[in-house]
C-alpha cells in the first residue's frame, strides 16, 4: 500500500530538512536515554542499599519487649480491699524481668511448620567486653545456631576468614566482625576473653571473621554458639531472647509480623518498622530520579515545539499553496503533527537503545573496592516497564509539543500569504 | 449553447479596521463555460480581492457565489477545500511550487489529494500536461531549481491536473520577463482554444487583449466590459 498524500508530503518535508529533524530528534533521544539510564541506576542503588541494610536485619524479629505492669504495687497489696483509699506511686522503676521467650522451643517448631517461613534462627544476645591484651572493647555477642544463622544472613558469602561451620567443630569458638578483629588485632586461632556486665568472663578461640559492609555490625558483633552465651550468662539451655525469621517473600513481612505477634504473645517486628529509613531513602531517590527525568523529557518537548514553530513559520507559503489546492485545515494539521510524531517515535526508539547501552556499560564498570563493599560493578537494574514508560512519555511529549504548532499551521489564512 | 459556470450576485466586501474600507461594491458577474475573461484595473481597485473571493479561499463577504452549479457561499472549510481541489485550478503571480518536491510530484499532488485515479494514471496525466507545456524533460528536477518561466509553466500544469471547471490566475505574468510572458500568453490562449474556462487578473493590457472578455474595475466596481461573451 502506498502512503497517503498527506504522509508523502510530511515525509518529504521532514527528509528535506534532515539536519533540523535530526537535531530535534536528538533532544528526545537524550531525554529518554538519560531517563532510562538514571532510573536503571537509581533502582540499582535502591536495591543495593536495601540488600545491604537488610543483610543484617531479619524479615521478622520476635522478642520479649520490656513491659512492667504498674497496676499493682507492694503498697497496693498491703492496703488491699480498702476502696476508700487511693494509692499513687510516684515514678516507679521497671522491675527486673526475664527477657527470654518462655516457650521458645514450641514457637520455633510451630514457625517451622508455617509455609511462608524460610529460615528460623533463635538468638540469645548480650553485651560483652572483648579483652585481648590490654585492649577492652564494647560489643555484642550473639549466641546462635550457626547453621540457621548462616542461612538467615548468607554468612557464607560474608566470611573474610574461616567458615561458619568452624564454630561447631571448635570448642568455644568465636566468629568476630572484621572491624572488631582488626581493632583487637586478633587472627584466626587467637584467644579472646569476653566479660559480661554481670562480671562473668570466658575465653573463646577465634575461628573466623566476617564483614557485612556495615561498620555498626562489623565493629561490634561476634557470634558464638547458643550454649556459649547461655553458659556465659549462667542460663539454662532453653533460655532464648529472640527469634529471627526469613520469609519466602519479604513483602509479606508486615502482615505476618502482626499475625505472629498475636499468635505467640510476643512483640513481632517486621523489617520495615525496624528500619523506616530504607523506605524513606528509596522514596527520596525515586522522587529525585523521576523529577530529573521528566524535566529532561519536558525540555526535549520544548525543543520540538520550538523547531516545529520555526518550521511552520518558514512553511507558510507551502501551507497556503496546499490550502489553495484543496487541502483543508485537518490535512495541514495531520502533515505537521505526523512530522513531530516521527521525530518523537524515532527519538524514543533510539533513546531507549542509547539508554540501554549506557546502563549496560555502567553495569560493567568496576565499583571502587573498599574493605566493606561487596559490589563488583555499579548496580544497575534492567526492567522493561521503565522502557515502556520512557517510550510512552517521550511520544506523548512530542505529540503535545507538536499539537500547538500544527494547529497554528492549520489556521493559516492562505489569502494573506498568496497576495504577498 | 450557453452554460454558466460561475455566477456572482451582489458581492460586497469590507476590510474591517478603525476606518472600514469598502473594497468591493455590489459586484455581479457571470462567466460562461469556455470563456477566457481577464479582469483589469489599477492596483487597489479590488480585482485581486474579487479573485480570491471567487476562488473560495476568502469567505468573509456578503452576496452569493455559485460555481459549476454549486452554491459555495456558506460552505464549511472542509467542503470548500474539497470543492477547490476538484473544480478550481490556480495559477499565482509568484510561482509557488513546493520546493522539496520534483516537478512531477508538484503536479501530481492535487490529483493524489482528489484520489480518483491510481498513482500510475496520475503520473501519466501529469506527464501529458508537462508535454502540453513543452517541459517534459524537466519532470524529475527538483522544483526549486527551475527558472521563473519554467516554474510558471509547471504551476499551470498543476492547475490543470484535475481538469478543473475553471482556471483562475492572479497576475500570471506579473513576475516574468517579456519572453516568458509571451510563452505564458500563448499557453493561456491555447488553453482557451481547447475549451477551458479561464478567469485571470492582470494589469497587462496585451494579455487582456487576447481574452474573450475584459472586465475593467475601479474603486471596487465593474466600470466597463469589453468583448462579447462566447456563445
Amino acid at each position: 500500500m502506498k502512503p497517503s498524500v498527506n504522509m508523502l508530503i510530511a515525509g518529504t518535508q521532514l527528509w528535506a530538512r534532515k539536519r533540523q529533524s535530526f537535531i530535534a530528534m536528538l533532544g528526545v533521544l537524550f531525554g529518554i536515554a538519560m531517563f532510562i539510564f538514571m532510573i536503571s541506576f537509581m533502582k540499582g542503588v535502591n536495591n543495593y542499599i536495601q540488600d545491604t541494610m537488610l543483610a543484617s536485619i531479619p524479615d521478622i524479629h520476635i522478642y520479649n519487649d520490656i513491659r512492667t505492669d504498674y497496676a499493682s504495687s507492694v503498697t497496693g497489696d498491703w492496703l488491699r480491699n480498702d476502696p476508700a483509699k487511693m494509692i499513687v506511686v510516684h515514678h516507679p522503676r521497671p522491675e527486673k524481668v526475664r527477657l527470654n521467650l518462655k516457650n521458645a522451643d514450641a514457637i520455633i517448631s510451630d514457625l517451622r511448620q508455617q509455609s511462608e517461613v524460610n529460615v528460623v534462627s533463635p538468638l540469645l544476645s548480650t553485651q560483652v567486653f572483648f579483652n585481648y591484651g590490654s585492649v577492652q572493647l564494647n560489643g555484642i555477642l550473639d549466641g546462635v545456631n550457626i547453621i540457621e544463622e548462616a542461612r538467615l544472613f548468607g554468612l557464607h558469602d560474608r566470611m573474610m576468614t574461616g567458615r561458619p561451620e568452624d564454630l561447631l567443630t571448635t570448642d568455644k569458638g568465636i566468629l568476630l566482625g572484621q572491624g572488631l578483629a582488626d581493632k583487637l588485632n586478633v587472627r584466626r586461632g587467637d584467644l579472646v576473653t569476653l566479660a559480661t556486665p554481670e562480671g562473668t568472663s570466658m575465653r573463646f578461640r577465634v575461628v573466623g571473621t566476617f564483614a557485612f559492609g556495615l561498620s555498626t555490625v562489623d565493629n561490634t558483633k561476634a557470634y558464638v554458639s547458643l550454649s556459649g552465651v547461655q553458659q556465659l550468662l549462667a542460663k539454662n539451655h532453653d533460655y532464648i531472647t529472640d527469634i529471627r525469621i526469613k520469609l519466602r517473600n519479604i513483602n509479606n513481612a508486615k502482615g505476618l509480623a502482626i499475625f505472629f505477634g498475636k499468635r505467640y504473645g510476643y512483640k513481632a517486628e517486621d523489617w520495615e518498622s525496624t528500619n523506616p529509613s530504607i523506605k524513606t531513602g528509596n522514596l527520596i531517590r525515586d522522587t529525585l530520579t523521576w523529577v530529573v527525568s521528566l524535566t529532561l523529557l519536558t525540555v526535549a518537548g520544548f525543543g520540538i515545539y520550538n523547531i516545529m514553530n520555526m518550521v511552520i513559520a518558514s512553511k507558510m507559503k507551502d501551507i497556503a499553496i496546499l490550502k489553495a489546492q484543496g487541502f483543508d485545515g485537518r490535512d495541514i494539521r495531520t502533515i505537521f503533527l505526523s512530522q513531530s510524531l516521527v521525530i518523537g517515535v524515532l527519538g524514543a526508539g533510539l533513546g531507549l537503545l542509547l539508554g540501554f547501552l549506557l546502563s549496560y556499560g555502567l553495569s560493567k564498570v568496576p565499583f571502587p573496592q573498599t574493605e566493606f563493599t561487596f559490589m563488583k560493578f555499579f548496580p544497575v537494574v534492567f526492567e522493561s516497564r521503565y522502557y515502556f514508560f520512557g517510550a510512552g512519555f517521550g511520544i506523548l511529549t512530542t505529540f503535545l509539543a507538536g499539537v500547538l504548532p500544527a494547529r497554528k499551521a492549520a489556521r493559516v489564512d492562505p489569502v494573506t500569504i498568496l497576495r504577498g | 449553447m450557453k452554460e454558466t459556470i460561475l455566477e456572482v450576485a451582489h458581492l460586497n466586501k469590507s476590510f474591517p479596521g478603525p476606518e472600514p474600507f469598502h473594497v468591493l461594491k455590489d459586484i455581479s458577474l457571470s462567466v460562461q463555460k469556455g470563456e477566457f475573461i481577464t479582469i483589469i484595473g489599477k492596483s487597489g481597485c479590488g480585482k485581486s480581492t474579487l479573485l480570491y473571493l471567487l476562488s473560495t479561499l476568502d469567505t468573509a463577504y456578503e452576496g452569493t457565489i455559485t460555481i459549476n452549479g454549486t452554491r459555495v457561499t456558506g460552505l464549511k472549510e472542509h467542503d470548500l477545500a474539497k470543492f477547490r481541489n476538484e473544480h478550481i485550478g490556480f495559477v499565482f503571480q509568484f510561482h509557488f511550487l513546493l520546493p522539496e518536491f520534483t516537478v512531477l510530484q508538484n503536479i501530481m499532488i492535487p490529483a493524489m489529494k482528489l484520489g480518483q485515479l491510481s498513482r500510475e494514471a496520475i503520473e501519466y496525466n501529469a506527464m501529458e500536461k508537462l508535454t502540453q507545456m513543452g517541459i517534459r524533460d524537466i519532470a524529475l528536477k527538483p522544483s526549486g531549481k527551475l527558472s521563473g518561466g519554467q516554474q510558471q509553466r509547471v504551476a499551470i500544469a498543476r492547475a490543470l491536473i484535475n481538469n478543473p471547471g475553471i482556471i483562475m490566475a492572479d497576475e500570471p505574468t506579473g513576475n516574468l520577463d517579456s519572453a516568458n510572458t509571451q510563452v505564458i500568453f500563448n499557453i493561456f490562449q491555447e488553453l482557451s482554444r481547447q475549451g477551458n474556462t479561464i478567469l485571470a487578473v492582470t494589469h497587462d493590457r496585451d494579455f487582456a487583449g487576447r481574452s474573450d472578455r475584459i472586465i475593467e474595475m475601479m474603486d471596487g466596481r465593474i466600470t466597463n466590459t469589453h468583448g462579447v461573451p462566447v456563445t
